[in-house]
């Protein structure tokens, strides 16, 4: 048993925020209440300015195994996850092989097991081979484990096929996962069309490569009653037409990455002129597509702040702009960035970026998780709102250092992570014996 | 000057000038019966060629030779390129045998500022994808200024194929930055978003973009730009775009017509116009050579020439 006092608890599904004592006996949360005293317990002393929440979860990350394991495995993967506050993440399929049947899945899950660090939900593919033709099959990707479909890398290829999806997963709960992209407009861009792409010469992506395909799928969302919900969203049009869906019933969520939030297209030019670390899909908007994801963020409309964790080689980024792969880390950075842009700002409370980070996405993916409950998985994040953080690159314990963030000073960091009631992470540089 | 040129945005107006100037002075150079100064010698300069080129490379290599530098030329079919090495290794390989400048010429915007991100040598851009030809722009105003004897206050139109074009970058961010008014114009399929944001005007109208102007520069569409539903047939492209001689007309008296090659004759421009007395595309070939002695000698220190 151990009981962790002070700090303050921050669970909004409980209506929590304040000092809260929490006795965690086994995996389990006992009991979460004031001056609990439980004889026999470790008292864990949690240091004023320390917050407690649920913990966080990463639904949009690609761990890269199978088949990739020269970028990333399951085990750095969570590795990387755990250091940067999450309990649990989502992989998605786009794996070599694709995740699109029952083996795939209970191999990453069993290499989840050996690393044992966060949970890890796989995430299937909607078609076979994610090639948008035949479905996979889904009912036993569900009873594998797998907690939602995604041909995430692209788009469900055909609206037909997307109905389908929606209706036969439905049958199951599973969201459909969208990676909102209509490729012929995307065609072979690069960048966000606008004056940095223009002035670079670069090929432009425009914003309504995204909204159309959201508008696709939040349409057959209405025919289907099934559940989408819009992966990594760039482009002020997307967020309009997500409120356009969620106003007529729709069951559609979204989710935006700290990259998107935090930066703009402008970081093409400078201060690394071409920079492949600033090269992702969707790619950097211009400052209003930045400024509406802000908005959405305080306002409500958008569900989840997910990374996109998308590691890749040095080797494969170390080449021209145009010729190198799309994604950059982000699951070791997001709490920093998440603080320092949107809480230290103002633009969000601790209690709303609580459910971004784990409320939501553990309600839109049926998972465990989201609530400091009593009987409840004893899943915690601890974070420290206000540790000074220096972004390092090579510090960072995914197998894949591509990010731009490096040297980047952010308020704002992870302090420890228990997962099941285990510490798996704690950050050095917090006073903190747990 | 900075270690590299990557680009014209990179430069200041004094370092335009400059290199406008001491072009004047490299000019002088060909027409003399022995065509070479010492002014680079011992100095190695490769030209890294991953696009095919004539003109460029040339022009490139008879200034490196005018200098008395040592050159040497590699072309890369790209095809290779795909099969095995790296840009970032064949630059290593090259740097490795300790050249003093590599000329770069690539299909991809941004390899120049790759390469001198890990390069010591000094990179001289020769035209990366749809970003920039520096060189170019600044022969087209080498040029431009021989003829009008100023760049402030001239009109100059730029017709054609806007979205694609690295000489229209280049062109539109010196001709600015010397304070003439730029128009650039062509079909709306090939004008990027964005580019009326970069102190140009921009107009799909030739009528209006030449009216009046003091300088036409045309711009070479490609055969490709079908397939990508840009443009209908190379047929209508030049019933709308193509500078004909009725259309010079509206231009001043003395317009200059210029086209940084290779044309395409009876596409963007009819032939009596790219051969008529106002054309002054053979007099940019020459200018290209004196205008990279100049930024080779300029880049190279610029000592030895007084």
């Amino acid at each position: 048993m151990r009981l962790l006092k002070g700090g303050r608890l921050v669970d909004p599904v409980n209506g929590r925020d304040g000092a809260f004592d929490v006795l965690i006996e086994g995996d389990r949360i006992a009991r979460v209440g004031h001056d609990i005293s439980a004889e026999g317990a470790t008292i864990v002393d949690i240091p004023a300015g320390l917050i407690l929440c649920p913990g966080l979860i990463d639904m949009h990350v690609h761990l890269r195994e199978p088949g990739q394991e020269h970028k990333e495995t399951v085990a750095t993967g969570t590795a990387a996850a755990v250091a940067g506050g999450f309990t649990a993440v989502a992989c998605m399929p786009n794996t070599s092989p694709v995740n699109d049947n029952a083996g795939v899945t209970e191999y990453i899950l069993k290499k989840a097991r050996d690393a044992s660090l966060a949970r890890v939900y796989p995430i299937g593919a909607v078609s076979r081979g994610q090639l948008g033709e035949q479905l996979a099959d889904i009912a036993e990707l569900r009873h594998a484990g797998c907690v939602a479909i995604s041909d995430d890398g692209r788009p469900v290829a055909t609206a037909l096929l997307m109905r389908r999806a929606l209706e036969y997963a439905g049958m199951f709960n599973m969201p459909v996962i969208e990676h909102c992209e209509e490729q012929t407009l995307k065609g072979d861009g690069v960048a966000h069309e606008g004056l940095h792409a223009a002035t670079l010469g670069l090929r432009g992506i425009p914003g309504e490569a995204e909204s159309i395909m959201a508008l696709r799928d939040i349409a057959l969302a209405e025919l289907t009653a099934g559940v989408v919900h819009i992966a990594h969203m760039s482009a002020r049009q997307t967020l309009d037409a997500v409120r356009y869906g969620k106003a007529r019933g729709a069951r559609v969520t979204c989710e935006v990455t700290p990259h998107h939030f935090a930066m703009t297209d402008e970081m093409l030019g400078m201060p690394i002129p071409y920079d492949t670390n600033m090269k992702m899909n969707p790619p950097l908007r211009d400052a209003a597509d930045r400024d509406t994801m802000l908005r959405g963020l305080a306002d409500g409309s958008i569900d989840v702040i997910a990374t996109d964790h998308a590691p890749h080689h040095y080797d494969e980024k170390q080449v021209e702009f145009d010729r190198a792969p799309f994604g950059i880390t982000g699951l070791e950075t997001a709490v920093s960035l998440c603080f320092d842009r949107l809480v230290h700002r103002e633009i969000v409370s601790v209690g709303r970026l609580v459910e971004l980070l784990s409320t939501n996405p553990a309600r839109i993916l049926g998972i465990p998780g989201g609530a400091l409950a009593e009987g409840a998985c004893a899943d915690i994040s601890i974070l420290a709102p206000d540790l000074p953080v220096v972004v390092s690159a090579a510090r960072m314990r995914s197998k894949s250092k591509n990010m731009p963030f490096d040297g980047w000073q952010l308020r704002g960091g992870v302090a420890a992570t228990i997962v099941g009631g285990r510490t798996v992470y704690v950050n050095d540089q917090v006073n903190l014996r747990i | 000057m900075k270690k590299d040129l990557l680009g014209i945005a990179d430069l200041s107006q004094e370092e335009i000038y400059l290199v406008l100037d001491t072009a004047e002075a490299m000019r002088e150079i060909a027409q003399r019966p022995i065509k070479k100064v010492p002014t680079l010698r011992g100095k190695t300069v490769v030209n890294l060629f991953f696009e095919p080129s004539t003109r460029t490379r040339t022009s490139f290599e008879i200034a490196e030779k005018r200098l008395s530098a040592d050159t040497l030329n590699i072309a890369v079919a790209t095809s290779s390129v795909l099969k095995g090495e790296t840009l970032a290794d064949t630059a290593m390989n090259i740097e490795a045998m300790a050249p003093d400048m590599i000329v770069l010429r690539h299909a991809s915007s941004g390899a120049p500022h790759f390469l001198s991100r890990i390069c010591r040598s000094r990179v001289i851009n020769a035209g990366d994808g749809m970003h920039e030809h520096p060189t170019q722009a600044l022969l087209d105003a080498f040029t431009i200024r021989e003829h009008k004897k100023r760049i402030g206050g001239l009109k100059v139109a730029i017709v054609g194929d806007l979205l694609h074009s690295r000489v229209l970058r280049s062109n539109a961010l010196l001709l600015t930055k010397l304070g003439a008014e730029v128009w650039a114009c062509g079909p709306r399929t090939l004008v990027p978003p964005g580019l009326d944001r970069l102190g140009v005007h921009v107009s799909t109208s030739v009528d209006r973009a030449v009216e009046g102007a003091d300088v036409v520069m045309m711009l070479r569409i490609q055969q490709e730009r079908m397939q990508g539903a840009f443009v209908p047939s190379l047929r209508e492209y030049f019933q709308v775009f193509g500078m004909t001689v009725e259309r010079v007309a509206r231009a001043k008296p003395d317009v200059i017509i210029m086209h940084p090659g290779p044309m395409n004759r009876g596409v963007e421009i009819a032939s009596d116009v790219a051969d008529g007395p106002y054309s002054v595309i053979l007099e940019q070939v020459a200018n290209g050579v004196a205008v990279r002695m100049a930024v080779l000698y300029l880049l190279a220190g610029g000592a030895g020439m007084d």
